[in-house]
């Protein structure tokens, strides 16, 4: 399992219910159903991702992040996950509001576009930056809103989002981010893990 | 035809308010098992069938000599395993495979019932059901299932029965019959009802039989049953059996024949009655009115784990309306997931051959049971 999945469920307390948007195989779910005995569903837009998931045992609802949170009630969930894709939707705004009406808090992380490699590559290649957390050319990439997160804290920061915790992921390591190293942090980190609620 | 003797039976003693308001007892529900109850008797699904289905879930059925209605679903291995599963399915009162119907005897003027039977519900389906968990000791199924209109009595089940299952598997089915359903119902009751030979439902008595509209009402049902494509990629415009058009109005295109045929094989082992009784009960299925607009409260007193599965090329029951239900059970935070699976089979796609949905059912069952097992 991938570090940022470990780090996403030191996160999250034992018997709580979680819901993980974006689950594509279930294997956060799996490992939080199993490790932390959470009640946990997932939704998820791949047909193929949500065969991966019934065979695993796990409930999850085939559906898009954008047209059906809204059938979810408000605060329904203690944790609601969303790993790397908000950028991925015509509306992050909108979808981050759905995801702090559903859940009571919003475990929420974005790849870095501020990333130095990810600088470095659009100014001496000129080309649009393709990395590890990035691997898509422009026009193929479901991509449509990079930020950095610097841009991810400014943007939360002015619709009066609360910020429990914020943390940068570089490779395995894992560190705090404080309004002290954001600037270091947005250069160093590939990801961005931000725990949120309003 | 005599097919008692191959049809176990229940005489259900105890009297039945019907929704119509007509009380039954002492009436019969046939039904076929597969596979074996374990000893602590928490292996049982409980399986409901469509419109013109009936008890013979897989296998040979007795009295047509055709491969039961799920055969690619149930049996053993398949994804209603009955190596390890007890599956029980019962002919809905209402029904003509020796279930109480229209074309049994009225006990007080000793005359076939024809169109005297009383209306049935898909609640009074389910109701005279229940009492096969009676009959074999079952204090909680493990699974009920079904589509179509086997899915509406999967959720009338729940409804009225909340903590007798434990997973719940609506397949391609719907929480009110649209308008487009109904009138498709009514168009196959017309061509009965216009049959000279049915004569108000007594033809049994006058030694006569509605086939000609029964089979119209299969023809035209069977083509809802179907998708655009399927039918095109299937049959396209191809002739029957000759080379040209022959200018006349026999069967030119070999969906004529198609259509004709499974018109005229549905007449031998389906009664006309049955199917304007079947067809009404559909009709009147309206989960949502019963529970006021919001049917999130049918659902509000069951603890079950639901499984909701629509096909994309359904347009009879279409993957909205199934949505429509995973909604309702999300609103009240019910354990629910749900599945649209890719298939240009139609509605008919939950009888075929479809691996994505075999699989996803076998996977959701199976864990479901190992979990439940725990």
């Amino acid at each position: 399992m991938k570090n940022e999945f470990k780090v996403i469920s030191d996160l999250i307390e034992d018997n709580k219910k979680v819901l993980d948007v974006g689950c594509a195989d279930g294997t956060l779910m799996q490992f939080l159903k199993v490790n932390k005995n959470i009640n946990v569903r997932g939704l998820e837009i791949s047909k193929e991702k949500v065969q991966e998931c019934i065979a695993k045992g796990l409930t999850v609802i085939e559906g898009n992040a954008e047209k059906d949170l809204k059938q979810f009630p408000d605060k329904s969930f203690d944790y609601v996950v969303l790993s790397q894709t908000l950028q991925a939707f015509l509306s992050p705004e909108l979808v981050l509001d759905e995801l702090l009406r559903v859940g009571k808090k919003a475990i929420v992380t974005i790849p870095n576009f501020g990333n130095w490699k990810v600088r470095l590559h659009l100014l001496f290649k000129g080309t649009m930056p393709i990395t590890k957390s990035l691997p898509e050319q422009w026009h193929s990439t479901p991509n449509l809103h990079m930020c950095t997160i610097k841009d991810f804290v400014n943007f939360i920061k002015s619709k009066e989002i609360k910020i429990i915790k914020t943390l940068a992921l570089n490779s395995n390591n894992v560190s705090n981010i404080t309004n002290n190293n954001l600037g270091t942090k947005n250069l160093f980190a590939d990801l961005g893990i931000f725990l949120i609620e309003k | 035809m005599n097919i008692e003797k191959n049809i176990k039976t229940l005489i259900v003693k105890k009297p039945l308010k019907l929704d119509c308001g007509k009380t039954i007892n002492n009436f019969p529900v046939a039904f076929e098992t597969y596979g074996s109850l374990n000893e602590n008797k928490d292996n049982a699904i409980l399986v409901f069938h469509a419109l013109t289905g009936d008890q013979f879930v897989t296998g040979l059925n007795p009295i047509t000599k055709k491969d039961g209605w799920w055969s690619f679903a149930v049996g053993p291995d398949k994804a209603i395993d009955t190596n390890k599963y007890f599956v029980i399915c019962s002919n809905v009162i209402g029904g003509c495979m020796g279930s109480y119907g229209p074309s049994h005897k009225d006990p007080e003027t000793q005359k076939t019932f024809g169109t005297d039977f009383p209306v049935i519900t898909i609640n009074d389906m389910v109701n005279a059901q229940y009492n096969l968990l009676e009959h074999f000791g079952i204090n909680k199924l493990f699974a009920i299932t079904g589509g179509s209109m086997g899915g509406m009595q999967v959720l009338q089940f729940i409804t009225n029965f909340p903590d007798k299952a434990k997973t719940v598997i609506p397949i391609a089915t719907t929480s009110s019959h649209s308008a487009q359903n109904i009138a498709f119902n009514e168009l196959g009751r017309q061509a009965i009802t216009a049959d000279s030979n049915w004569k108000d439902g007594n033809y049994e008595t006058n030694n006569t039989n509605p086939g000609k509209g029964l089979a119209v009402a299969r023809m035209a049902a069977h083509i809802t049953y179907l998708s655009k494509k399927g039918l095109q990629e299937k049959f396209g415009r191809k002739l029957q059996e000759r080379e040209d058009l022959k200018f006349g109005f026999d069967a030119d295109f070999q969906i004529e024949s198609y259509l004709r045929y499974q018109g005229s094989v549905f007449v031998d082992r389906f009664d006309a009655n049955s199917y304007l009784y079947i067809t009404r009960a559909m009709d009147y299925f309206d989960l949502v009115k019963q529970f006021n607009g919001n049917l999130s409260d049918a659902f509000k007193n069951t603890k079950a784990k639901f499984f909701v599965i629509s096909f994309t090329s359904d347009w009879l029951y279409p993957t909205q309306e199934n949505k429509d239900i995973v909604i309702a059970l999300n609103s009240i935070g019910a354990d629910v997931g749900f599945v649209e699976i890719v298939s240009d089979k139609g509605h008919d796609s939950f009888l075929l051959d479809v691996p994505d949905f075999l699989n996803a059912l076998k996977n959701f069952l199976d864990k479901s049971y190992t979990e439940l097992k725990k």
